[in-house]
């Protein structure tokens, strides 16, 4: 005899931290067995503490732009645009300092130049038929020429405190970029799980037709969707700006690839109305811990692309065995 | 075809039917939805195996256990849902699977276009399509007749055409009637299908009538009337499946006057009270729901005038609609009704998430009082309200899609075919709750193509034909010919 309670809930945990390890066990498991086994490959070197925050220093990187991809992938839509916008956020972001801007405007006026990128995509994906594919196909092109115009192709160079914000530790252990994803994570989990705009996500991932049946406002939301997507890859973009000291107009090349793999590790589903941020997060995770063990194995980085193509076949082909059953 | 059954799983879907086709006839096959026509087709069509009987041709008793079986024995079905490339060219559509190749292995487009032009002329519309035309570019009509030529092009003996009028105009129609007739004097035996009865009587030499998956009769066509074949069609007892409907007309909830699109819906005015189940009767593409998605806001451009209790009501998108208080359960519930990865809480309370969210902050208590308020009342079968709604059978999903209606508290329901392709258990248990729903005092407009469920549980019917209002009988007027013979064009003759 089941309690009312599980009966509404269905069986999962109602303990938070239960309930994160419930739903991402597969993944957690996947992510947990290529740690261990790098460490007894590397003779346990792998888990040493540099390591281990550097690892979680890139992931947490890579996962803000995926977190943006998650969302717009659980809209039924994609997104080409994710490095050509960071590259845009952080050139802007280095020619306004050098220019001799304050950094704190410098990086709002960064980050207000993806997200407005974002704004664009999300307005012509919502109100035209043109596929959300050729959108950001487009503003890819576009932001990548703004980022190389306004560099004139090579980095900008910038000096000063400002690299503190990519380099910075708190209290001398964490390195600033995992806080900043912690924080994102927070309100993207919160976005997604806890207010009325999330649950209109998943209904129009997973149904647009009767989500408008509903009185949901497509356009909206979708618009939103891809402003916030936006929003992210420039917090990305003038983060790396400070981390390297200089902004890079090739900044993220392929970085957009690397953000639906993570997502589509994490269980996203590319048809829409599926996907977690909390196991995107675990799918960066997994993308980054492969890169990083195969480095310190001295495998040639050529090899790392085809073992991260074996990866992400073979995540999305377990996930769809464990849910034929 | 000799004493054909065909069984689904213990259900007789046709019943020791018999039927015959002469060479160069057009016999039509008439009877409501579900009477088994198209079973039976597809039994000819080799999609279905017939669990008994013969099927004799040219008096040899053939066997049709495939569909190049009934490719190979000159049969060809023109379905309702046109099957064309629509980028690839007319000659190569109307050879799709068996074009001609040269020596070398690469298709003979000379002599691809070379014989589809010979198709095209042997059915005279050379000059209007092009064997180089995309079907993308052409009307449905002119779609058809690609279909057609396909269907000749393989010296087609036997042509089945499915409801080949219902998306057509007046004036296509008229021209593939002249079509159907060409064919019928070069030889081609045509069994015909349609709800239109004004076609069949056009151009049919025999009428054959199904009812409930069993052979009731066949006709010359001179020798029936108008009404003889409607009651052929519908003689059949009620059986004890409606609820008693014994309800009082409230005040005026809604009215609409002059609703018009400019291109298909013409001068339609209804109104609706507390307590009425209003029957909206007409065949598919009638315009009874497109009517509906106007007032609800799902589509745009209509002109009309409406009132809702008394004020003045038009709205731009479906949010608008809901807040006003009328919600609209769709045609299609696994298209339109449901997000089907998502469970049965999900969907229940989609409609209310302004009521249930605010903030960051779910009313997670009222959330699941109304799941389990509407699982109960509507007697939903699963295991737990995290039943995914995919999973559930058609008539528990169209119980959630109800369900996530009534949720939003609304003084009007608008029901699109409720009751389509479910089990009868389930459809008694929505004819129920429809009842209770209208004592309860809520308007109700129920669209229904089935007869029977229109005639025992409106108050008042509304009958459609092409877009236009054809009728409107009170409950005490109604009746099975008054109502066919209207939504049929009928009133008009």
């Amino acid at each position: 005899m089941t309690t009312k309670k599980e009966k509404i809930s269905g069986g999962v945990p109602k303990n938070p931290v239960m309930k994160y390890l419930y739903l991402n066990k597969g993944i957690l498991a996947g992510a947990l067995g290529i740690f261990l086994v790098f460490g007894f490959l590397t003779e346990f070197k792998f888990w040493g503490r540099a390591n281990v925050i550097n690892i979680l220093r890139i992931t947490s990187l890579d996962s803000i732009a995926a977190f943006g991809v998650t969302l717009i992938i659980i809209t039924g839509g994609i997104d080409l645009s994710v490095g050509a916008l960071m590259a845009c956020a952080s050139t802007y972001c280095a020619l306004l300092i050098s220019n001799g801007l304050h950094p704190a405007g410098a990086l709002l006026v960064g980050v207000l130049i993806a997200t407005v990128f974002g704004a664009i995509n999300g307005g012509i994906v919502a109100n035209t038929k043109i596929p959300p594919f050729i959108v950001t196909l487009g503003t890819m092109n576009i932001g990548r020429g703004i980022a190389y115009t306004c560099s004139a192709g090579t980095p900008i160079r910038i000096s000063g405190d400002f690299g503190e914000i990519g380099n910075g530790y708190l209290m001398n252990t964490i390195p600033y970029p995992i806080i900043y994803t912690a924080v994102i994570l927070a309100i993207t989990y919160v976005l997604l799980n806890k207010t009325k705009f999330g649950r209109e996500v998943y209904a129009i991932g997973g149904n647009a037709e009767a989500a408008r049946f509903s009185g949901i406002n497509s356009k909206k939301v979708i618009w939103i969707v891809y402003t916030f997507a936006g929003f992210l890859y420039g917090i990305y973009g003038v983060i790396s700006c400070s981390r390297l000291y200089s902004g890079q107009p090739t900044l993220g090349q392929g970085s957009e690839l690397t953000a639906i793999a993570a997502a589509v590790v994490g269980g996203t589903s590319m048809s829409g109305g599926v996907g977690r941020i909390g196991a995107t997060f675990i799918g960066a995770l997994i993308m980054d811990l492969l890169s990083s063990g195969l480095n310190f194995m001295n495998v040639p980085f050529y090899w790392q692309y085809v073992c991260q193509g074996v990866v992400v076949l073979g995540a999305v082909f377990v996930d769809l065995q464990i849910k034929k059953k | 075809m000799k004493n054909i059954s065909k069984h689904f799983s213990g259900v007789k879907a046709l019943d020791k039917i018999q039927f015959d086709l002469r060479k160069g006839e057009i016999h039509s096959l008439l009877g409501e939805n579900g009477a088994g026509k198209s079973t039976m087709i597809k039994i000819l069509a080799g999609i279905h195996t017939p669990t008994e009987g013969q099927i004799f041709i040219n008096g040899k008793e053939v066997k049709i256990e495939k569909v190049s079986d009934a490719k190979e024995l000159g049969i060809s079905v023109i379905h309702q849902e046109l099957s064309l490339v629509p980028y690839m060219t007319v000659a190569e559509n109307i050879y799709l699977g068996r074009m001609p190749s040269k020596k070398s292995g690469f298709v003979d487009d000379r002599k691809l276009e070379a014989d589809a032009y010979k198709v095209l002329e042997r059915l005279g519309v050379q000059d209007v399509i092009h064997v180089n035309d995309y079907p993308a570019n052409l009307t449905v009509a002119q779609q058809q007749m690609v279909e057609i030529a396909r269907a000749l092009s393989v010296d087609s003996k036997i042509l089945i055409m499915d409801e080949p009028t219902a998306s057509l105009t007046e004036r296509e129609t008229v021209q593939l009637l002249e079509f159907v007739q060409m064919l019928k004097n070069q030889g081609v035996a045509i069994i015909y299908i349609s709800h239109r009865m004004d076609e069949v009587f056009q151009i049919s030499d025999r009428i054959t009538v199904f009812r409930d998956g069993q052979y009731i009769a066949t006709r010359n066509i001179g020798e029936v009337t108008y009404d003889d074949v409607i009651r052929l069609m519908v003689g059949r007892e009620m059986k004890d499946v409606y609820p008693e409907v014994n309800l009082t007309k409230g005040k005026e909830l809604l009215r609409v006057e002059h609703l018009d699109d400019g291109k298909f819906l013409k001068d339609i005015s209804f109104e609706l009270h507390q307590g009425e189940i209003l029957g909206f009767y007409g065949l598919v593409g009638s315009g009874r729901t497109e009517i509906m998605r106007y007032l609800f806001g799902v589509d745009k451009g209509a002109a009309y005038n409406a009132w809702l209790e008394g004020r003045e009501f038009k709205v731009s998108n479906p949010k608008e609609a809901i807040e006003a208080g009328i919600i609209l359960a769709p045609e299609s519930r696994k298209e339109q009704g449901l997000v089907l990865i998502q469970d049965i809480r999900f969907n229940t309370v989609l409609a209310i998430l302004d009521k249930l969210i605010h903030g960051v902050k779910t009313d997670k208590k009222q959330e699941t009082e109304i799941v389990e308020k509407y699982m109960k009342k509507m007697r939903t079968k699963a295991t737990s309200a995290a039943h995914i709604t995919g999973q559930l059978s058609g008539g528990n999903q169209q119980k959630v899609v109800l369900a996530k209606c009534l949720a939003t508290n609304p003084k009007i329901l608008i029901l699109d075919e409720p009751t389509r392709g479910i089990d009868v258990g389930a459809k008694f248990e929505i004819y129920k709750m429809i009842t209770e729903l209208a004592e309860e005092g809520v308007g109700i407009i129920f669209i229904s193509s089935e007869l029977p469920e229109i005639l025992n549980l409106s108050t008042r019917v509304i009958t459609m034909h092409e877009g236009q209002k054809t009728g409107e009988l009170a409950r005490e007027e109604l009746s099975e010919e008054l109502v066919l013979k209207y939504a049929t064009g009928g009133a008009n003759k």
